[in-house]
């Protein structure tokens, strides 16, 4: 990838513009630091700082040091692909900033708040070419308000209405001012994720329910509304979708989610790093290894711990086991919602025999707990590397002729095909990522573009398609096994013998991380910050399907009705993961 | 559609019987046993609705897999039925979030008497990993009565049918 000729080209727009990055933090006694004690300079990115080698190496010198180095990526696997920028602008700025950010056509990938003392930190992520930059503003919590940056972006929608909830920060000139994570279980002044709120909170008898939710209305002839959820009729998870239809048609829906938010965010503070993993390993069930990865990465970097080359080679193979995994039970789920069983049968058998060589090898089937903070719990000896080879072999056999009985099946063209279309611009206006944005003409994916180990060692195909319809999105996901499958061979070729797990060291008091990876849903960012004596002061995990849930509103339009859920099944988002 | 065919043909039947499912000897008769307790006291069928009250998704995959040609759960006259009105028994998973209280209580009562619950996985069974909290009531028993508890995280299909079993035993 080449590297940064857009970041000068933006600094410079910025400074046309008079946003000025602001180059120390000691006014808000909060000092970054790089490594040494080379503060400053924020718009360099990190890998180019020339002490990031020996980040490890150095000892804490100052308690009144509450943010550490910002540690990403770059500094934990040292590649030059890494950059990372974090870049802290004066808070009447933010919009502007997302305005330029949009112009140079950069991806807003996530938003969250962090309380630090009686001030609010407020982070933005973008992305292009694979760099990162992390925008920071910080705030007063009296009154706290910042300009919206959904304004620009649709993406930073539900993350600013969430941020709106849980912290009461207000962002002026949002276009949809409405509640979005919180229904009942709190009320309005209440804000969970500050820090005078109580863990247990003030719950009193039974939370009611969100009645009262206002809904975007329609009226005319022949217009009605069906209400769905959240109790669905299959074995999913719960969340509220509201349609509005002519007939069959489908003329508008409204997602509300939210069901199953479970405090994640709240619950992490103060937990050990292994009780964290745990946590994250729980975002979503489906994405175990992805977030337990992420959040890891996040979390070594904090404390400066490198992992060892053998864990990250386990860690892509696990990682890749767990996405063929979840692609084979949906192609089958995709072709079992048009009535076409043979597909279900089919995959989910070959799924069943996936998960089973995943408890014989690594002792989970879904790979629950397999990463830990500083590498992994689980190894490959040289009888499970042959039994993984020939699984591999087998899978591809099988799959060479599932799929021929799938592609020259007129009843699935038929159902597929157009159907659930999504286009390009749709897609890049709402940041869509992993095999729903990859469909849709948007190419992207970590492993390729800010490669971190063990993707770093390999070159890693991108599956893409234009199409942006139900059968694009399908015939991603074979295209993404089919490199797994490549992948997971790679790796175990590359398997050096070595050590399994690093030896933590408690971070500074104040030391975040950003953890990057691509689950199989797509992207999975995943910040952290630590507090003092190896307790977490925050955590936040961003899940693909909070910006690919909005594009399901889209892609829905004009299909009829009997159609969503294979839409929906194409798509998959995941409600866990969204609502924490 | 002759691909198809042969591949149906060439892939034979995967269904196992639960012998194959390594040496306990009470899993022997696991299916057998449920078969005949499902024939006897639900006239052949006993249809479950399946609730995730605030679960990660981890135990819906495992839920999944018992319709998959390996446990094929239905050929013991257990079926996953679309509402609470057609089922005898709820299989409830996750902590129970608060947003999700008043939702499950109403399953709870849609549910048509005699009804059972059960508490699937470590969440439903005392909270897990998200325990109680301003968003989490916990386990499944703090907001309905639960006959039988599945422990796991996820619980494995074969933990599931376990406990199925457990809970017609239970009720004899």
């Amino acid at each position: 990838m080449s590297s940064s000729n857009w970041i000068a080209d933006f600094l410079s727009r910025l400074n046309d513009a008079d946003i000025i990055i602001v180059p120390t933090l000691c006014d808000t006694a909060i000092k970054l630091r790089y490594g040494h004690d080379c503060e400053g300079d924020f718009s360099r990115p990190i890998s180019k700082q020339p002490t990031i080698q020996s980040a490890t190496k150095v000892a804490p010198t100052s308690a009144t040091i509450l943010s550490n180095s910002l540690n990403l990526m770059a500094v934990t696997f040292l590649s030059e692909n890494n950059k990372a920028m974090l870049w802290q602008i004066e808070s009447h700025a933010w919009q502007r900033f997302a305005e330029l950010a949009m112009q140079h056509k950069l991806r807003w990938a996530a938003g969250w708040a962090e309380q630090v003392e009686n001030r609010f930190l407020i982070n933005t992520c973008f992305e292009k070419q694979g760099e990162y930059v992390l925008l920071r503003t910080i705030i007063d919590d009296v009154n706290p308000e910042l300009p919206s940056q959904a304004t620009v972006y649709p993406a930073a929608n539900r993350s600013e209405r969430h941020t709106q909830d849980m912290f009461g920060i207000k962002f002026a000139g949002h276009p949809d001012n409405r509640r979005w994570t919180r229904h009942q279980a709190w009320i309005e002044t209440n804000y969970p994720l500050r820090k005078d709120f109580p863990v247990q909170g003030t719950p009193v008898g039974i939370t009611p329910p969100d009645m009262h939710y206002p809904f975007i209305k329609s009226h005319g002839a022949g217009v009605y509304e069906i209400p769905v959820g959240p109790v669905h009729a299959g074995i999913i998870e719960p969340g509220h979708f509201r349609f509005q239809a002519v007939g069959e048609l489908i003329l508008n829906l409204e997602e509300r989610l939210g069901y199953v938010h479970k405090g994640i965010e709240k619950i992490a503070e103060g937990r050990t790093p292994e009780s964290l993993a745990r946590l994250a390993g729980r975002v979503s069930g489906d994405t175990t290894v992805g977030h337990c990865w992420a959040a890891c990465m996040a979390m070594e970097q904090a404390a400066g711990v490198i992992i060892p080359p053998r864990a990250a080679l386990i860690r892509g193979i696990l990682a890749e086991r767990e996405r063929i995994a979840n692609h084979m039970g949906d192609i089958g789920a995709i072709c079992n919602d048009v009535a076409f069983v043979f597909a279900q049968m089919q995959f989910t058998r070959l799924r069943e025999l996936w998960l089973r060589t995943n408890a014989t090898v690594f002792g989970h089937r879904l790979l629950m707990d397999k990463i830990v903070p500083g590498g992994v719990a689980c190894d490959l000896s040289e009888a499970t590397c042959i039994l993984i080879k020939k699984d591999i072999a087998e899978l591809r056999t099988e799959l060479a002729e599932v799929i021929l009985a799938l592609d020259l099946n007129s009843s699935l063209e038929d159902r597929l095909y157009t159907a659930g279309f999504l286009s390009e611009e749709t897609a890049a206006a709402f940041g869509t990522l992993g095999y729903v944005g990859r469909a849709s003409g948007q190419d992207k994916d970590v492993r390729r573009d800010a490669p971190y180990a063990p993707y770093d060692q390999v070159t890693v195909k991108v599956a893409l398609e234009n199409q942006g319809d139900i059968a694009s999105r399908l015939w991603v996901r074979y295209k993404e096994i089919r490199t797994a499958l490549r992948l997971i061979d790679d790796f175990i070729d590359r398997l050096v013998a070595g050590e399994l797990r690093a030896e933590w060291q408690t971070p500074l008091a104040g030391s975040e991380g950003l953890g990057i990876v691509e689950g199989w849903r797509g992207e999975i960012l995943s910040h952290i910050r630590f507090d003092a004596d190896n307790k977490i002061a925050r955590f936040y995990p961003r899940d693909p399907s909070q910006l690919n849930w909005p594009a399901l509103e889209k892609l829905v339009l004009n299909n009829i009705v009997p159609d969503f859920p294979v839409c929906n099944k194409s798509l998959n988002g995941s409600y866990s993961g969204n609502d924490l | 559609m002759l691909r198809l065919f042969k591949k149906i043909l060439t892939t034979g039947v995967v269904t196992e019987p639960f012998a194959a499912h390594g040496n306990e000897a009470e899993l022997e008769q696991l299916g057998i046993e449920i078969k005949s307790h499902i024939d006897k006291q639900f006239s052949g069928s006993i249809a479950i609705r399946q609730v995730d009250a605030g679960s990660c998704n981890g135990c819906e995959l495992e839920i999944h897999a018992l319709n998959n040609p390996f446990y094929d759960i239905e050929r013991f006259g257990i079926h996953f039925v679309a509402s609470p009105r057609h089922a005898d028994v709820l299989l409830v998973t996750g902590p129970v979030s608060r947003h999700m209280q008043t939702a499950l209580l109403r399953t709870y009562e849609a549910t048509p008497n005699p009804k059972w619950v059960v508490a699937a996985g470590d969440c439903a069974a005392c909270g897990g990993e998200f325990g109680v909290s301003y968003a989490s009531c916990g386990a499944v028993s703090n907001v309905i009565p639960v006959d039988v508890v599945i422990p796991g995280c996820p619980p494995t299909p074969l933990a599931l049918m376990k406990g199925l079993l457990g809970l017609i035993n239970a009720k004899k």
